[in-house]
């Protein structure tokens, strides 16, 4: 496997300016000449197939949704970052880029990185446009917060529900398209498999949700913008039906997985509260904007919040990290809470939390001006928890929310499969081991609007392509290996359910190689992930039919998936034998407990490549150069 | 806490429907709505039976798969809730809970509660958009936008697209979905080129998916989660009679067809 990056040469600020007027063009009258498949209808997905479309390609976009305005980007609360420096308080391309390779622990690759800051002015833009409604200022201009270890103001927001307006922006754009019929919909379709024609992939392979019949779609070049896999550990942020099928079956025909132990456990979430809880809430990371995070001083101490004077409180964020206190990047934060609450200093009734405490930013500001900035999240968390966080202290504890691994990707977002492009969270390329907040929303519609559409047209210029019709051999033998698999699946008839074996598997992963790896963990997660895979396949228990509407069916095939995905996760924290960002190795800290990188060795995104089932991936690396941002270990002191 | 359930089960959209009764035990008060029904599946399952379809996804109350009649309600008894925001608190030991899919004839049944809504992606696709290519933006503030008109669009831009107002409507109306999208875009000076041909389009669109029309029955607004409130619906009449009058007739050309 050859990892070629393809980064224009030049300086930084130059490359993508090259790179654009470098790259081919396609004739415009033979755009529509072009199919082009986009896998997925979150921000990625959703803007790359609108704007795939209105440059004139015939494109066809795959959901497994019943409509493309429900991915989950439509989840995302917080914000959207962009170097605008509307609030003039210091911001820059440069900063944004400097902060996003620094937050990331320095394991992304300066030039995309760049790319991607430069990008966010023009998002903004797009979405104003489109009628995305911004939180605005009294004067009429946009409204910027702070946000998740940034200390500029550049965080675009519309309330607590920024996810959902940028991705209703996307998902009628992409209305437009399909009404200008540049774009097909096949909504309820669940993509299963990669088609590859002589080394490039062609094609897809698609489940009707409903008919539960499986075909084979062809095209010139397939785009994956299928999300992260945070759902591996069965209880996170995610929505229920995220999951990795479509980047581990791309993985299995040839594209390269790098990173995939980068996973961002998110500081601010609701505790569990039961062995039925079946996800886990995320709340804004916006709110350590105003509350202050605490654990009582004595562990055990079983008081109300309110009855625990100030005296016996820790102020843990705050103490420890007195210029960035309570604002610390996520990865961070997130560790802390946890060595707090193993120290037997959590709270709530199963002692798994910690507080997040508005009562000195309601006495400074008035409970209206609170209600205004988070009403709907102390709403949210009133319905689910019961308790009133105008009155007692929200409790929160980390959980899985993000993965900053992913399909490797070069410089024009393919992978090392020709053809096949992946955009989003699904790829590896800009958040190294550590994601910022607001970040996601604006790598996910750079990718979209403003990279795929130029870098695509580019390989399809240049790329000759053999006539593949719709039922080629190639796609036809995909299409048997799927109706077997989901045959063998229905043929078990087992005793336990899916969700039985999905969360053991999370508990294992959550364990072993959640906030704090350790060798053993591992070595130990890589015996016992192969046996829970075994049982799987001899005692799961899939009720129904193939040929119709079965849930229990789709997440059985996802399940499985995960099953195999998790040991290269396994195996990608083993090998990366030190710590970094959202990777913490309980071997590699500084004495007082930061993550501590081994630049010498691991200065490189690991990117690893099916061998065949029963022989190990074998491991490649892509060297990373810090040229413009100097390596440095990250200080939040 | 247990609790006896109604479920409506059907087997295909061509199927006949009808309820079935099933014991849900040891419920706890903290288990969200959805939750319940995972363990009841989870016992189906284990006992050879088949689960309970039902569609959710994001179980934050924001992506709008879930939506269910819980004892005659959209999304069940407390106001402005989604069903998988809705926890079992609200319940209590010995109740008696009949489940619906949401009943339309613009929403036919697929399977048990899960019923086809991509009539709404079609309203939307009629002309529920800023016909604006990527790339073609002026600078973000370039027009100031009045704060009151940003909140305005907001507030019906919040729409989760879920069907509860469908489903409370007792005309199987569609209008309060479709006006939220016509007043968020006309709150907006973006949405302005457009406004009377978008209006136009989308209730011809909206017409023809088979929903029926408002007379002003306010249950839709009663249901949704999300309080979009039925002033969207009287802003769409008004410009629905501008446009019916000839107003922004100037714009059918270069929207062409709502594209």
């Amino acid at each position: 496997m050859e990892l070629r990056a393809k980064v224009p040469s030049g300086p930084i600020q130059e490359k993508w300016d090259k790179h654009r007027f470098e790259m081919k063009l396609v004739n415009p009258a033979n755009k529509r000449k072009y199919e082009i498949i986009v896998v997925g209808t979150g921000l990625a997905g959703a803007s790359a197939a609108a704007t795939l479309g209105e440059l004139g390609y015939r494109v066809k976009v795959f959901t497994y949704h019943d409509s493309s305005r429900r991915a989950h980007s439509i989840a995302a609360q917080g914000g959207i970052n962009a170097a605008k420096n509307y609030q003039n308080d210091g911001d820059s391309v440069f900063r944004l880029f400097y902060d996003t390779v620094k937050g990331g622990d320095f394991r992304a690759r300066e030039a995309n990185v760049y790319r991607l800051a430069q990008i966010s002015l023009d998002i903004i833009d797009q979405c104003v446009a489109q009628g995305v409604p911004f939180a605005r200022e009294y004067g009429g201009l946009l409204a910027n917060r702070s946000f998740g270890g940034a200390q500029v103001s550049r965080t675009f927001y519309a309330r607590g529900q920024t996810g959902q307006q940028l991705l209703l922006g996307a998902y009628q754009a992409l209305a437009r398209q399909v009404a200008e019929g540049t774009v097909t919909l096949y909504p309820r379709t669940e993509m299963l498999d990669v088609i590859v024609v002589e080394g490039q992939a062609r094609g897809i392979v698609v489940r009707n949700l409903v008919t539960g019949a499986i075909s084979a779609h062809m095209a010139h070049a397939v785009a994956l913008g299928t999300g992260g896999y945070s759902n591996a550990f069965f209880l996170s942020t995610n929505a229920k039906a995220c999951n990795a099928t479509a980047i581990w079956r791309a993985y299995r025909r040839g594209a390269g997985l790098a990173n995939p132990c980068f996973t961002q456990i998110h500081p601010t979430c609701i505790p569990q509260a039961g062995d039925y809880q079946s996800k886990l809430t995320l709340m804004s990371e916006s709110l350590r904007n105003d509350g202050r995070i605490w654990v009582p001083a004595r562990a055990g101490d079983a008081r109300r919040p309110n009855d625990i004077p100030e005296g016996e409180r820790d102020y843990y964020l705050e103490r420890i990290y007195p210029s960035f206190g309570n604002l610390t990047p996520r990865d961070v934060a997130s560790r802390r809470a946890k060595e707090l609450v193993d120290k037997g200093q959590g709270v709530g009734p199963e002692r798994n939390g910690v507080y997040l405490d508005f009562r000195d930013a309601i006495q400074r500001l008035g409970q209206q001006t609170i209600a205004e900035r988070y009403g709907n999240l102390f709403d949210m968390y009133l319905q689910i928890t019961g308790e009133n966080p105008y009155e007692v202290p929200m409790r929160i504890y980390p959980a899985p929310h993000y993965t900053m691994g992913g399909l490797w990707v070069d410089y024009n977002l393919m992978s090392t499969l020709p053809g096949l492009f992946v955009i989003g969270e699904a790829n590896f390329s800009d958040h190294g081991a550590n994601r910022l907040g607001a970040s996601a929303l604006m790598q996910g519609l750079a990718d979209g609007y403003f990279i795929l559409p130029y870098t695509i047209g580019d390989y399809l210029a240049q790329t000759k392509f053999a006539a593949v019709p719709e039922d080629h051999v190639a796609g036809r033998s995909a299409v048997a290996e799927a109706e077997a698999r989901t045959t063998r699946l229905l043929g078990i008839n087992g005793t336990r359910t899916v969700d039985a074996f999905h969360r053991q598997l999370g508990r294992l992963l959550w364990e072993y190689c959640g906030m704090e790896r350790t060798a053993d963990g591992l070595n130990q997660a890589l015996r016992e992930i192969p046996r829970l895979r075994d049982a799987f396949w001899a005692d799961v228990r899939v009720p129904g039919a193939g040929q119709d509407l079965n849930q229990e069916l789709e997440k059985a095939g996802r399940v499985a998936d995960f099953l195999e995905f998790a040991e290269v996760m396994c195996l990608d924290a083993l090998r990366r034998d030190e710590s970094c960002g959202g990777h913490f190795r309980k071997e590699h800290q500084t004495p007082d407990g930061e993550a501590r990188r081994d630049d010498e060795q691991f200065a490189h995104a690991a990117v690893w490549e099916y061998t065949g089932d029963g022989t190990p991936p074998k491991r490649h690396v892509e060297p990373l150069t810090f040229e413009y941002v100097h390596l440095a270990q990250r200080s939040y002191k | 806490m247990n609790l006896t359930l109604h479920v409506w089960r059907q087997t295909g959209a061509a199927a006949a429907g009808r309820f079935e009764r099933y014991d849900a035990r040891d419920v706890s008060e903290h288990m969200s709505f959805l939750e319940m029904l995972d363990v009841v599946n989870g016992r189906l399952i284990e006992e050879g039976k088949d689960p309970i379809a039902f569609e959710h996804d994001c179980r934050e109350g924001i992506c709008g798969s879930c939506g269910m009649v819980i004892n005659g309600r959209p999304h069940g008894p407390v106001p402005r809730v989604t069903a998988c925001q809705l926890h079992m608190r609200s319940f209590t030991d010995g109740d008696q809970i009949w489940i619906e899919p949401w009943r339309a004839r613009g929403f036919p049944v697929l399977k048990d509660l899960v019923v086809d809504r991509s009539a709404f992606d079609r309203v939307i696709e009629a002309g529920g958009y800023v016909s604006i290519r990527t790339g073609a933006a002026p600078d973000a503030n370039a027009v100031p936008i009045p704060k009151r008109d940003a909140e305005r669009a907001m507030d019906a831009a919040a729409c989760i697209g879920c069907g509860a107002c469908v489903a409370a409507c007792p005309n199987g109306s569609a209008m309060l979905f479709t006006a939220a999208k016509v007043a968020h875009l006309g709150a907006l000076p973006q949405g302005q080129p457009e406004r009377y041909s978008r209006v136009r389009y989308m209730l011809a669109q909206h017409d023809d998916e088979g929903f029926g029309s408002c007379t002003n029955h306010g249950n839709c607004e009663a249901a949704c989660p999300k309080g979009i409130s039925i002033d969207c619906i009287a802003q769409l009449n008004r410009d629905a009679i501008r446009a019916a009058l000839g107003k922004g007739t100037e714009y059918a050309g270069a929207a062409g067809g709502g594209a």
